[in-house]
């Protein structure tokens, strides 16, 4: 069970996933440089926050060009799980592996602060672990995080439970004072229509420690992690 | 040599809240009269030798793949001649 | 194109006097090329020779048992156990963030930042401590709003945390902000590396981005006053280009890992100038140069402004002969520019060539240690006269101490400064333990048990009227700051901001500020591990206040269980530890309400302050009290008041001291700091506390809704609240 973390040039959050996960998770994980263009061998892929090229020209722009995105499209269609976080969310929107854009936030400042979400698809491989409806607390830090579709691709993502997190007070309601950057129908992470990629703009690995004061970012850890288990354990038996 | 000018600005109907705070800035300045503002980008390419609807073409594609995000916003392309 | 003749008028614009100038020509034996003259105009100016201050900085404890490596170097480094060492620094970029708020103050994070990895140590965090003018100008808003924005960009980009710092306004700093910033890093002990040329014949190689025309005579305008009306010239403001230093920091610690790697230097102020000339001096050795190699961004630029210009994310290293190739790749993997362009020779000089010809041949020695040093006369100011009586009558005391509490807790000074926090990405590198807003920042050391606790602390009002007493409160309340957390201060970096030293009652604060700093790290013992000078922060002959910023590295043995603050627990006793006299001088309260600032600062007893610092230090290892709460600006009275705000949970307080109810509440008495004690504890805290010799009074309980400081105070702690939470936006920023 291997999962890989791209690094982009650019990418600041790639230690601190690959942290999690081997630290305290005890899982290999492995950088993968943005020029590699196989990735055999990964059960598992993330896309990092940061600021890949300098989030010049639009957040996530430049790196899905990235030859090691060629990878990550042929992983995804073959059902092969993905996250992004953060500029990772960007870089899968940019590259159209998840519906709708990013724009700049409603304050045009950078975000930084913890925010309420309510978790809407707890069926996911990355939320399996989740009640639906319950609210978790998780760091947003971000500049683009203004999620925008059209209306009938956002009526798609309602209809077929695709939005999987929204941003929430601490009593899990939706409301407008909620919504730290403005993304329609307060929209904090959408999922494929198959489920196996995941973008969404708080960051787990910022909230998966006690000495942090704050573990509610484990539910996406401990879901992608047990369904890997899961799996490889499936494929065993199968080979049997 | 082609010197291709390339304008990208949101789509109508998609929130710019850059033009929307500048419009605010321009109003609380005293210049009432401005209704709408939108904020894009500006680029500047130079091409080498090609014919100009080769050039026409490559530069579309060059905005459809690159430079503008299509989902969100449009782009114009203004192309010339240049010695 | 050719130089311009070396007129008078070209030697003055350079900044260089008379007798230096006689000093040049008697060194060279000659007179200098231009390119020679610009590289003793930017080595002999104040900010790169320090000369002015040199004579005085001598005198800061710069030793220690944890000092691995003092001044003199980019930047301190002293051990924090497990094989690691904390590489620290703190900067100012004061002028160029008055001028273009926000490339001067991102540019100031990415110097600050280069200096510590340049040392090998990836940074895990920065503070900043800001200062700016008058809140109600126009102006103030424009530059609050630019450098928070720079600060933010560069290191949310880079992806080192903002972790912490200081904001602060006053008319002192209309025509001159203040913006220092502080960086540290954590590298292996025994993978540190230095800024030293060494091994003749070994290639000096540049790297990062290409060099371009910006910022020449940065470094000689950091050493100008401004005159009133000019802006200053925008040209030569640096543009940051966060990416590629992102790009620079990994390709340098990738580097770093191999042993290709001999000496390396950031090519900060006097770029290419300072970092070949300081390399060499250090290793004693020399450094040829051909400017024909070096990656330029336009064509047909002079070897002056090759020599001179500021352009950011660049590098100057020295790697072993042979090796060429190793270091090429790794700067090309993360493309960046790498190019080698000259050579590490025995004669200690520096030697430039350009198209062929050498432009340039000078001495190191008379560009480093050499440079010329003054002891630049002195006298005491004679405003402090007129400052230093205050007399009781003339402050009225307020009708509603309650009402004032609450307009305290909402002025620029002490108000949240959450607006100012959130642009900061304060949590990338998963080790932010204790968030921006407390007393310090706390870090955890990853693969370890231990954290670091950091944190700035400055008082200008103090400084100003009494500059030792000032800079000894700085330190002792930095220190302070640190103990809150738990951690032993174990060492200082410290940024001095004045105005002109030409001025003698300038020198005199100068003087008096360094003796005030090295009394308290004598008493304290901690050393001074580096530094930074900032003179000429005045506007048409009026200076700032003097005001030294002093940062302190604390460690903490045990990181964990630290990440909550303030009244938690209904019923819990609140101690005070240390003593509050009649102390009005100086205080933000004095200013707020009566617009006075007189009087003496607050008393300093170094015996009470380590006794109330190793008190609390103590208790929290043990694991007796709650979260700790310096008392400081806005005294006792707002100290309860923040105590309130984690939680919600207010206090019921009683205070018998019999002073004026004003001093009470709102002086500001040194070495004080609010503890709340789970009641089965507040015995033993109080024990120990008598074993110290730090006076402990249980002053009340934790609990309801309100603050009651009983006959004096009776508000609301929603109220409190709101009215912090909402002071800089309503009295700054005006949103």
């Amino acid at each position: 069970m291997r999962v890989g973390v791209i690094v982009f040039p650019g990418s600041n959050c790639d230690h601190d996933c690959a942290h999690v996960l081997r630290e305290v998770f005890k899982a290999e994980a492995a950088l993968v440089w943005h020029k590699e263009t196989s990735l055999r061998g990964y059960d598992a892929v993330i896309l990092p926050g940061g600021f890949s090229y300098g989030d010049y020209l639009r957040a996530g722009a430049i790196a899905r060009f990235s030859p090691v995105m060629r990878a990550v499209e042929g992983f995804a269609r073959e059902g092969g799980l993905v996250l992004g976080i953060c500029n990772g969310f960007q870089t899968l929107l940019e590259a159209r592996l998840l519906p709708g854009a990013m724009v700049r936030n409603r304050s045009l400042q950078f975000i930084c602060e913890d925010v309420h979400l309510r978790l809407e698809n707890a069926t996911t491989a990355f939320t399996r672990a989740g009640q639906p409806g319950r609210v978790y607390r998780m760091p947003i830090a971000h500049a683009e995080g203004c999620y925008i579709a059209d209306p009938v691709t956002l009526r798609t993502l309602e209809d077929t439970g695709q939005v999987v997190f929204r941003y929430c007070t601490p009593e899990g309601e939706v409301t407008e004072a909620a919504n730290p950057n403005g993304s329609l129908g307060n929209i904090a992470g959408v999922c494929s229509r198959a489920g196996n990629v995941l973008g969404m703009m708080p960051h787990p690995e910022r909230c998966a420690e006690v000495v942090l004061g704050n573990e509610d970012g484990r539910l996406i850890f401990e879901s992608l992690l047990g369904r890997l288990a899961a799996t490889s354990v499936a494929g065993v038996t199968a080979r049997r | 040599m082609v010197i291709a000018r390339v304008y990208v600005t949101p789509k109508k109907g998609v929130l710019d809240p850059q033009g929307k705070a500048v419009l605010q800035a321009l109003q609380a300045l005293g210049y009432g009269e401005v209704e709408e503002v939108r904020v894009g980008k500006f680029m500047e390419l130079r091409l080498g030798e090609l014919p100009e609807a080769e050039a026409r073409s490559r530069l579309a594609e060059m905005c459809e793949k690159l430079l503008a995000n299509p989902l969100i916003e449009d782009y114009r392309v203004e192309v010339e001649r240049a010695r | 194109m050719g130089d311009p003749p070396i007129t008078k008028a070209l030697i003055e614009a350079h900044g260089l006097t008379g007798e230096e100038y006689a000093r040049i020509l008697a060194l060279l034996g000659r007179e200098p090329t231009y390119t020679e003259l610009g590289i003793f105009s930017v080595m002999w100016s104040e900010h790169c020779s320090y000369k002015s201050s040199r004579v005085h900085l001598r005198r800061l404890p710069s030793s220690g048992p944890h000092v691995v490596q003092g001044p003199g170097e980019n930047a301190g480094v002293v051990d924090i156990g497990d094989g690691l060492v904390a590489v620290f620094k703190m900067e100012s970029h004061n002028h160029p963030s008055f001028i273009e708020p926000y490339q001067g103050a991102a540019t100031g994070v990415g110097g600050i930042l280069r200096d510590i990895f340049t040392m090998g140590a990836r940074p895990i965090a920065c503070l900043d401590s800001l200062r700016f003018g008058d809140p109600a100008l126009p102006r103030t808003r424009y530059l609050v709003r630019g450098v928070v924005a720079g600060i933010a960009g560069y290191g949310n980009c880079m992806g080192i945390p903002t972790v912490g710092g200081e904001c602060s306004f006053h008319e002192c700093y209309n025509g001159n902000i203040l913006v220092n910033v502080f960086c540290v890093g954590v590298a292996p002990r025994d993978r540190v590396f230095l800024g030293r040329a060494a091994g003749v014949g070994n290639p000096v190689i540049y790297v990062g981005s290409r060099t371009g025309r910006d910022g020449i005579h940065g470094a000689t305008m950091a050493s100008e006053e401004f005159d009133a009306g000019e802006e200053g010239p925008r040209t030569t403001v640096q543009v940051g280009d966060p990416f590629t230093e992102k790009l620079l920091l990994e390709a340098c610690l990738e580097l770093m890992s191999t042993d290709c790697l001999v000496g390396i230097q950031d090519m900060g102020a006097a770029g290419l100038t300072s970092s070949s000339v300081e390399m060499a001096g250090r290793g004693s050795v020399g450094v040829e140069l051909d400017l024909d190699q070096v990656p330029l961004r336009e064509p047909g630029m002079s070897p002056y402004e090759i020599m001179l210009s500021e352009s950011q994310e660049r590098m100057l290293l020295v790697a072993r002969a042979g090796r060429e190739a190793e270091v090429e790749a790794i700067f090309r993997k993360w493309d960046l520019q790498v190019a080698v362009v000259g050579r590490v020779i025995a004669e200690p000089l520096l030697r430039v060539r350009h198209g062929g010809a050498v432009v340039a041949e000078v001495a190191i020695d008379p560009l480093t240690r050499g440079a010329p040093s003054y002891e630049r006369p002195a006298a005491r100011p004679a405003y402090l006269e007129r400052v230093a009586r205050l007399s009781a009558a003339e402050v009225a005391l307020p009708g509603d101490l309650g009402g004032t509490l609450l307009m305290l807790l909402g002025s620029p000074n002490l108000a949240d400064k959450r607006w100012v926090f959130r642009q900061y990405d304060h949590m990338v590198g998963t080790n932010t333990v204790v968030l921006p807003g407390a007393d310090a920042a706390l870090l955890r050391v990853k693969g370890t048990r231990r954290g670091l606790a950091l944190a700035v602390d400055g008082n200008h009002r103090f400084c100003y009227l009494d500059p030792r007493r000032g800079a000894a409160l700085a330190v002792a309340e930095a220190a302070r700051n640190v103990v809150c957390l738990g951690a032993k201060p174990l060492g200082v970096t410290d940024c001095l901001n004045f105005g002109s030293p030409e001025n003698p009652e300038i020198m005199w604060q100068f003087s008096e500020v360094v003796d005030g700093i090295a009394e308290g790290c004598r008493e304290l013992g901690l050393p001074v591990v580096s530094g930074n000078v900032s003179f000429y922060n005045e506007t048409s002959g009026v200076p700032i206040y003097p005001t030294p910023t002093i940062a302190v590295l604390g460690l903490l043995e045990d990181v964990s269980g630290h990440a909550a603050r303030g009244f938690c627990q209904e019923g819990d006793p609140v101690l005070l530890l240390g003593e509050t006299r009649e102390e009005l001088g100086g205080s933000e309260y004095l200013k707020a309400v009566h617009g006075l600032e007189a009087g003496g600062p607050p008393r300093l007893a170094w015996d009470l302050e380590r006794a109330v610092q190793q008190t609390c230090r103590e208790a929290l290892a043990r694991g007796l009290v709650r979260p700790a709460h310096d008392c400081a600006e806005g005294g006792l009275g707002v100290a309860l008041a923040e105590c309130t705000f984690g939680s919600g949970l207010g206090a019921r307080v009683r205070l018998t001291e019999g002073i004026r109810p004003d001093a009470l509440l709102f002086g500001e008495s040194a070495s004080r700091i609010v503890l709340s004690v789970p009641e089965a504890h507040a015995g033993e805290v109080e024990a120990l506390a008598r074993v110290q010799g730090a006076p402990c009074q249980a002053i009340g309980r934790v609990g309801g809704d309100r603050l009651v400081i009983e006959g004096l105070v009776d508000v609301p702690v929603s109220a409190c609240r709101e009215a912090w939470a909402r002071g800089l936006e309503r009295q700054v920023l005006h949103v």
